[in-house]
């Protein structure tokens, strides 16, 4: 067990865990911050995807020992009100099915739009590839992502 | 207008009452739906059954909450359901709170999400309810202003009269709670919808985005323990003996223990389908510590043999041998291909199929295979229990509450009525929770821990668990005239444990000789309800060898479907067809028209095309196939579907778009395998799914519009997209497609 001083949207949280405990974990069960989703816990499906610096990373893959000073946001601290432009767009189109994997679609877009704000369909496809949803809202996801690149 | 009878319609039964706050509920009850006193007793219902809850709440302070009865996994029925309730109510859609229901069958029906039922069954009870309650609200201002009840008008919440008076809602409420339901309830007219028929946004749209804890795994109580079961690592194997010492020195862990789900001779209900009976469980304080520490167990394994289960339920109580071995794929194929040839039971026959084979000019045989699929929800399994001596509270996903119940009051040995299960929204369903092992499972995992705990399926776990969609194989013969006319039509269907036939589907009644046959054989491999159970293979099968007799008929697809659907309605052959000719050539000739079929403009792309009927509605798509990188991609889609009345377009356009996703990555990736016993894919790494860049860049949905009483969407897309894509692939290909998933016939793509 090991004691650290987390900073997560935007606080410093503080946690006594195994040093191997993946960030996905310590944000579900010692931070009472269940957004960030399970799916596959081996870096395959992306619903567990925050950022890192702002920088889209899969938590289920970090463990707590290699997060140092680097800030996470997770989907609860993505904005104050939910309504970052990805947030809004996602709701306009009304992208959700079951809604799971929807965190970490949003969380990646987010990264991806930081980057590269008017990324194109072939862009989108590479970026987001590492998140899957079920459900099969792709194509919505991409006109959400589309919809606030254009503004 | 309709008028439709309250009193007397069996189906439900409408009673208000006082709000303990102040304002009013309408509960629709189902009792009367039950023939006999017996069946009351059975399920063991409190005198005051219908006093206690409704689908709607006006409080005096005019806020009104519509519960909604079924549990959600995606359908979006949370909106749609409650938006019936609202047209037929005359409410603001702004101002209608929307709430998940508590389980209770009584009062809120059957509460089953499958079969795409759920608006099929409560479209007529939701009017109903929505519409009594407007009539009871117009009757307490009547009463109130003392004019008569057919001069109170309403808009949107507000009763008013010519001579000025007006009020909300929630004002008439505590009155309009006293009055009685009347007998005739006028429901509105197609023509005069203001909601329904209207896209609305999800209403859990903003609680989705902001990442609340709406799911089953995000549930959570203090003092809440972690549970995880360490399942055999074959189908065929049980737990023989185990060692956790080195499992209890781990971090956080509370206790080990074995328990049995079933108990020697439990009579198990049609859905309590379970895979291993000796479960190991480890239970500890958070998932990772669990995670972590179930790998240290020693466990040893033995073979099951055969066993014999006690099944109840439809077709009545008897035994059923469940075939102990380790099966592998391989030898699954090569027996399916040994009974093929066997007799089989013979389903439905028309006219003289054999002498028509005898005497045909030409005959077209071919063989379709598809493999065991696995659900994959993108939530794995779990459940939340919290069992005491005196009652037990669940909480979690799941799709019928009111099937689990009944099993967990005989092994917990406690009445329905002490038996709380919350359902929470739901990361997919697909079918595979309806199958309630898991609560059982959780619940007697609480009961022995004496905690409140969270079982959790890791996805492994829950990949390798069974309850699949069964492994099909069909063969299709036709027979042709000298003159190229269909003369003939037999399928012979088998699979494992069960074959697909469905005997009495299209295109059964639209050729003169016909013979339907079907097969199976036992597994220890447990299967399930896979989104558009049978069908899901039927129309992959059929819809390609159709294709192919067209070709060889030297007819267009389209063309040759709709000339033995005319067949069908002009002078239908035998008797019990299931489907509707006129709708089902109508989503034809809606997909025809819109995808630009046979007309030029089309040119770069390979195309497919396929329909089916199932679950009472009626879907066709053209699919649409270039090659990327020299391999074939999905382009474009374009789907007609005929399901009545549209509840909530965008929603409904939505789900559509979804299956045909979901039916494109079936088809080319969705395989689930084994090898002595095991399962051979365990994770998204080796089980693939498909992801955005494999993703159509666009799905054109067209839904035929009528005025039918609706039925449901999420299952009907999904069954002929297999057809569609296979009928392109050869298109791009130059050759057939017969066994999924198509990709292991094709080039590595990755
Ligand atoms: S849970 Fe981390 S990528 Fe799937
Ligand atoms: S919306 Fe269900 S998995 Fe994406």
């Amino acid at each position: 067990m090991a004691t650290y001083n987390l900073k997560i949207n935007g606080k410093i949280r503080q946690v006594n865990v195994d040093p191997s405990t993946p960030l996905l974990w310590v944000l579900r069960d010692h931070l009472d911050l269940p957004g960030t989703k399970y799916g596959c816990g081996v870096a395959q499906c992306g619903a567990c995807t925050v950022h890192l610096d702002g920088t889209a990373v899969r938590s289920c893959q970090l463990p707590a020992s290699a997060i140092g000073k680097q800030a996470v946001t997770t989907i609860e601290g993505l904005s104050a009100k939910g309504d970052h432009p990805v947030q809004k767009a996602w709701l306009e189109h009304d992208v959700a099915q079951c809604g799971y994997c929807q965190a970490g679609q949003m969380m990646s877009a987010a990264s991806l739009l930081k980057t590269n704000p008017k990324p194109t369909d072939e862009e989108i496809d590479a970026y987001m590839s590492g998140n899957i949803c079920r459900c099969g809202t792709y194509l919505r996801i991409k006109e959400a992502i589309k919809s606030t690149a254009k503004k | 207008m309709n008028t439709t009878k309250t009193t007397h319609n069996r189906r439900s039964f409408l009673k208000t009452s006082l709000l303990s706050g102040g304002g009013m509920m309408l509960s629709v009850s189902w009792l009367s739906s039950f023939k006999s006193a017996d069946k009351r007793q059975v399920l063991n219902l409190p005198e005051q059954w219908a006093m206690l809850n409704g689908y709607i709440q006006i409080t005096a302070d005019n806020v009104v909450k519509l519960l909604c009865p079924n549990p959600e996994f995606g359908q979006n029925v949370m909106t749609a359901l409650p938006m019936i309730v609202a047209e037929e109510l005359d409410v603001d859609w702004k101002n209608v709170v929307v709430e998940m229901g508590p389980h209770d069958n009584t009062k809120l029906g059957p509460q089953f999400t499958g079969g795409s039922n759920s608006i099929r069954m409560y479209w007529k009870p939701l009017r109903e309810a929505g519409a009594a309650a407007r009539h009871l609200l117009r009757q307490a201002a009547a009463q109130t202003w003392n004019v008569p009840v057919e001069e109170v008008a309403t808009k949107a919440g507000v009763l008013s009269h010519a001579n000025g008076k007006s009020a909300n809602y929630g004002e008439m409420a505590d009155k309009a709670a006293t009055l009685e339901v009347p007998k005739d309830l006028k429901l509105k007219a197609p023509k005069d919808f203001a909601i329904v028929r209207k896209s609305k946004k999800n209403v859990e749209g903003q609680k989705i985005i902001t990442g609340k804890p709406l799911f089953g795994l995000d549930y959570r109580v203090d003092g809440m323990l972690i549970a995880m079961i360490q399942h055999p690592p074959a189908f065929g194997m049980k737990l023989k003996s185990f060692d956790a010492s080195q499992t209890l020195k781990m971090p956080g862990i509370k206790e080990v223990f074995s328990l049995k789900l079933y108990e020697d001779g439990f009579e198990q209900g049609g859905f309590d389908t379970r895979t291993f009976n000796d479960l190991l469980v480890v239970v500890g304080k958070t998932t990772w510590e669990v995670m972590n520490a179930r790998k240290k167990l020693l466990a040893q394994w033995e073979p099951v043999g055969d066993t014999k289960d006690t099944m109840s339920g439809r077709g009545g109580k008897r035994e059923v041998v469940v075939p102990g071995g380790l099966e592998s794929t391989s030898t699954q194929l090569e027996k399916m291909q040994e009974l093929s040839q066997k007799p089989a039971q013979q389903l439905r026959k028309d006219g003289d199929p054999e002498t028509a084979f005898q005497h045909a000019a030409q005959v077209i045989e071919r063989t379709y295979n598809a493999p065991f699929l696995a659900h994959n929800c993108m939530e794995p399994m779990n459940f939340f229990a919290h069992v005491t001596d005196e009652k037990a509270v669940l909480a979690g996903p799941l799709q019928a509450p009111g099937w689990i119940e009944p099993t967990l009051s005989k092994i917990l040995n406690l009445p329905a009525d002490k038996i709380e299960i919350q359902m929470t929204r739901m990361g997919g369903g697909f079918g595979r929770r309806a199958y309630g092992h898991y609560l059982t499972e959780a619940a007697l995992i609480s009961k022995k821990a004496k905690a409140p705990v969270k079982l959790i399926y890791t996805r492994e776990d829950d990949m390798t668990y069974g309850i699949y969609r069964p492994m099909y194989t069909a063969t299709y013969r036709a027979a042709l005239d000298a003159n190229k006319n269909l003369i003939a039509f037999h399928v012979k269907g088998g699979g494992i444990p069960e074959h697909a036939i469905h005997a009495n589907r299209f295109p059964a009644g639209a050729v003169e000789n016909y013979l339907a046959e079907g097969w199976q054989i036992p597994s220890n491999i447990t299967i399930g309800a896979f989104r558009a159970p049978r069908s899901n293979f039927n129309a992959a099968a059929e819809q390609s060898f159709l294709d192919e007799v067209a070709e060889v008929m030297g007819k267009d697809p389209i063309a040759f479907r709709l000339e033995l659907l005319k067949r069908a309605k002009e002078n239908p052959v035998g008797k019990n067809n299931e489907y509707d000719p006129d709708r089902y050539a109508g989503v034809l000739t809606l997909v025809r028209d819109k995808s630009g079929w046979n007309k030029p403009g089309n040119e770069k792309y390979n195309r497919g095309v396929a329909a089916y009927f199932c679950h009472n509605s009626y879907a066709a798509h053209v699919v649409d196939i270039v090659t990327r990188d020299g391999q074939p991609y999905v382009e474009r889609v374009f789907s007609a579907m005929d399901c009545g009345i549209v509840i909530n377009p965008d929603a409904a356009t939505n789900m559509v778009q979804g299956a045909v996703v979901d039916g494109i990555g079936n088809a080319f990736y969705g395989a689930l395998t084994h090898k002595n016993g095991a399962a051979e894919q365990s994770n998204f790494h080796n089980y693939r799914l498909i992801r955005h860049n494999e993703a159509p860049k666009s799905i054109d949905v067209h839904f035929v519009e009528n005025d039918l009483d609706p039925t449901g969407l999420g299952e009907p897309p999904f069954p002929p997209v297999f057809g569609a894509v296979a009928n392109a692939l050869y298109k791009n290909k130059g050759k057939r497609f017969y066994n999924q998933p198509f990709q292991n016939e094709m080039d590595k793509r990755m």
